[in-house]
């Protein structure tokens, strides 16, 4: 069962790989170095008889005269070692570099706001769903559907425009002030504090409604069972019954899409980064698109695949420990 | 369950009766605004560019000189024929799917889980994001809709699989199997038109994730170049920062339209599930 969770893995990985491999070479007769050359021949005025020689000399310095099942090959075992080449439109740079520069923001951010997110919208959503607790919380069920159906990112451009622009409490864009450079010191981690706040918060805010409505509707199911029944009719307080009785029984799906969630933390919410201007993978992405810069794009891709294929697989090995009816050996019951 | 009853249940169930008021609302903005309205204005430097809202243009105008009012009556009617036509796709690869897994079972059914399963774990938006960058000149709204349902189908996969087998294993199935109906009769005369409340929910489910990933690819710029859709409205006023340049009136009023169409889908897929599951009534 283990091997074969394991080969499933590697079946997405190298799917993956391979789709990323073929799909830019689906746009037909598009060839990256003379676009290239061109765009460079218009700006700088390059002459025009040098230009095959070039595009031939650069087709065999990347290996793009080889065939393409020796292309393929070559470009596997590069995957496989997490190298994705230069970057088209920064070219000497390596994507691994600009994507490396990016990551610690964006894994930053969303560790700390997924966490958040997932504590105080389970237990939202857990209260939202408990018979006895206060009225004004049970009421909270509605925003808090509402919420979840808002897209992350127009949450971000609404509070960018209150928090931000007309009450000036936190800084319009980027990680940290223009101006200073990064450094190991107090007042410039204030600061990088202080520019994620408002992402942090837009992403939070959505996030408490996507777990909470989840956790609601496991919550319902799980009150109605007998043995919350009967433990409240041994007479169990209530916090005891809500916590040891019916939450943590409701939790399991929670923990499967807390690891899946987990696993995108390498991308980051895309458009909430650019909305904010925030110096992660997210904009870099957005970024590589403006430039039609394939490699970026695919590294990034392919990163992010690699991520939660290995956050999920994880969690698959992990799920007997938390939950003992799940066992690995009985064969068909996983 | 006839118009009627619909009429009766819809009127208890407040939830889809706001949803698909929010939906029609949408529809027939596009409908009646377009009688109304000089569609021609939605084209850029048809209008005065940067005008707030006022009387003469009640959305104001962008950057373009584009008539905000007219970008949405064209853009809000294309914005929803993408996000219907990519959920419809999606669940009808679903629902045939689903229809085959859970009828034929045993090894058929274990490769189309496995797949779904699989297919699930992948990051959906950045696949599309790479397919779409790759083919971003040849993009036009079919194309758009195709691409996106071509990642849309595993969720309806899923959960009609689940449906079908259990009304497979109910009386009234095994009654018409004695009786000597075939497979397709039975699929066609006993299995689908139970399916349909929950084909329902799951086609605003469909309909709403498909219109979120589209309109997220669009605000990342690898929309249809040339369409007024919500979404493209969206990318230009964040390209060209319009919030910081105080044009509200460009990114507020596409937000408000995407947030009306989101909660109206949210809410009829919830009032339609409670109409297809009356176990789930108690939840909300």
């Amino acid at each position: 069962m283990i091997l074969r969770r394991l080969g499933m893995f590697l079946v997405v990985i190298w799917s993956a790989a391979t789709v990323n491999f073929f799909v830019p070479r689906l746009g037909a007769g598009r060839d990256p170095i003379r676009e290239k050359l061109g765009q460079l021949m218009a700006s700088g005025g390059l002459r025009q008889e040098g230009i095959e020689a070039m595009v031939a000399a650069y087709q065999a310095k990347f290996g793009l005269d080889q065939p393409l099942y020796v292309q393929y090959v070559n470009f596997l075992s590069d995957t496989a070692q997490l190298d994705f080449g230069y970057s088209l439109a920064n070219y000497p740079t390596r994507v691994w570099q600009m994507v490396g520069n990016a990551l610690p923001w964006t894994i930053g951010l969303l560790f700390v706001s997924t966490l958040i997110g997932f504590v105080l919208g389970t237990l939202l959503g857990a209260l939202t769903a408990w018979p006895k607790a206060p009225r004004w919380v049970r009421a909270l069920a509605l925003p808090m559907v509402t919420l979840s159906a808002i897209p992350f990112y127009l949450l971000g451009l609404i509070l960018l425009w209150v928090l931000a622009l007309e009450m000036g409490w936190f800084p319009l864009s980027g990680g940290y002030a223009p101006g200073t450079l990064p450094s190991v010191s107090v007042s410039f981690a204030l600061d990088v504090l202080h520019h994620s706040l408002l992402p942090a918060l837009a992403i939070v805010l959505s996030a408490i409604g996507l777990w909470g409505v989840g956790m609601r509707g496991m919550m319902v199911s799980t009150v109605s069972e007998v043995f919350v029944t009967l433990a409240e009719a041994n007479g169990l307080r209530g916090p005891t019954l809500f916590l040891r009785y019916a939450l943590r029984n409701a939790l399991l799906p929670q923990f499967t899409a807390l690891g899946l969630s987990l696993g995108y933390i390498v991308t980051g919410q895309v458009l909430v980064e650019v909305v904010f201007a925030y110096p992660g993978v997210g904009s870099l992405l957005f970024q590589a698109i403006q430039a039609s810069d394939y490699t970026v794009i695919n590294g990034i891709v392919f990163l992010t695949i690699l991520a939660i294929g290995g956050v999920t697989l994880l969690m698959d090995l992990l799920y007997p420990l938390l939950d003992p009816r799940i066992s690995h050996h009985r064969g068909a019951a996983a | 369950m006839n118009l009627r009853g619909l009429w009766l249940y819809a009127r208890r169930s407040p939830q889809l009766l706001v949803g698909s008021g929010m939906l029609l609302f949408l529809f027939l903005f596009g409908f009646l605004g377009s009688a109304i309205v000089d569609t021609d204005l939605a084209r850029p430097l048809s209008a005065t560019p940067r005008l707030p809202p006022d009387g003469h243009h009640l959305f104001g105008t962008d950057d373009a000189g584009r008539d905000l009012l007219a970008v949405m009556v064209v853009g809000v009617p294309l914005t929803l024929r993408v996000g219907f036509l990519a959920g419809s796709v999606g669940l009808g690869i679903g629902t045939l799917l689903g229809l085959i897994a859970g009828f034929v079972g045993g090894r058929t059914d274990g490769f189309i889980r496995g797949i779904v399963d699989t297919l699930l774990t992948v990051p959906g938006l950045l696949v599309l994001v790479s397919v779409a960058s790759a083919i971003r000149e040849e993009i036009s709204i079919e194309i758009m809709a195709l691409v996106v349902a071509s990642l849309s189908w595993m969720w309806p996969t899923r959960t009609i699989r689940a449906q079908v087998l259990s009304l497979r294993g109910r009386a009234f199935v095994q009654m018409a199997r004695l009786n000597g109906q075939g497979t397709m009769e039975i699929i066609l005369r006993e299995v689908l038109p139970n399916l349909l409340p929950y084909l329902a929910a799951s086609f605003a489910l469909a309909v709403s994730s498909a219109t979120l990933a589209t309109i997220s690819l669009e605000a990342l710029g690898l929309g249809p170049q040339n369409e007024p859709t919500v979404g493209m409205t969206l990318y230009w006023a964040i390209s060209f920062s319009a919030l910081l340049r105080g044009m509200w009136w460009w990114w507020a009023i596409p937000i408000g339209f995407l947030i009306t169409l989101f909660v109206g889908l949210l809410l009829v897929a919830a009032g339609l599930d409670q109409l297809a599951n009356p176990h789930s009534r108690r939840a909300t």
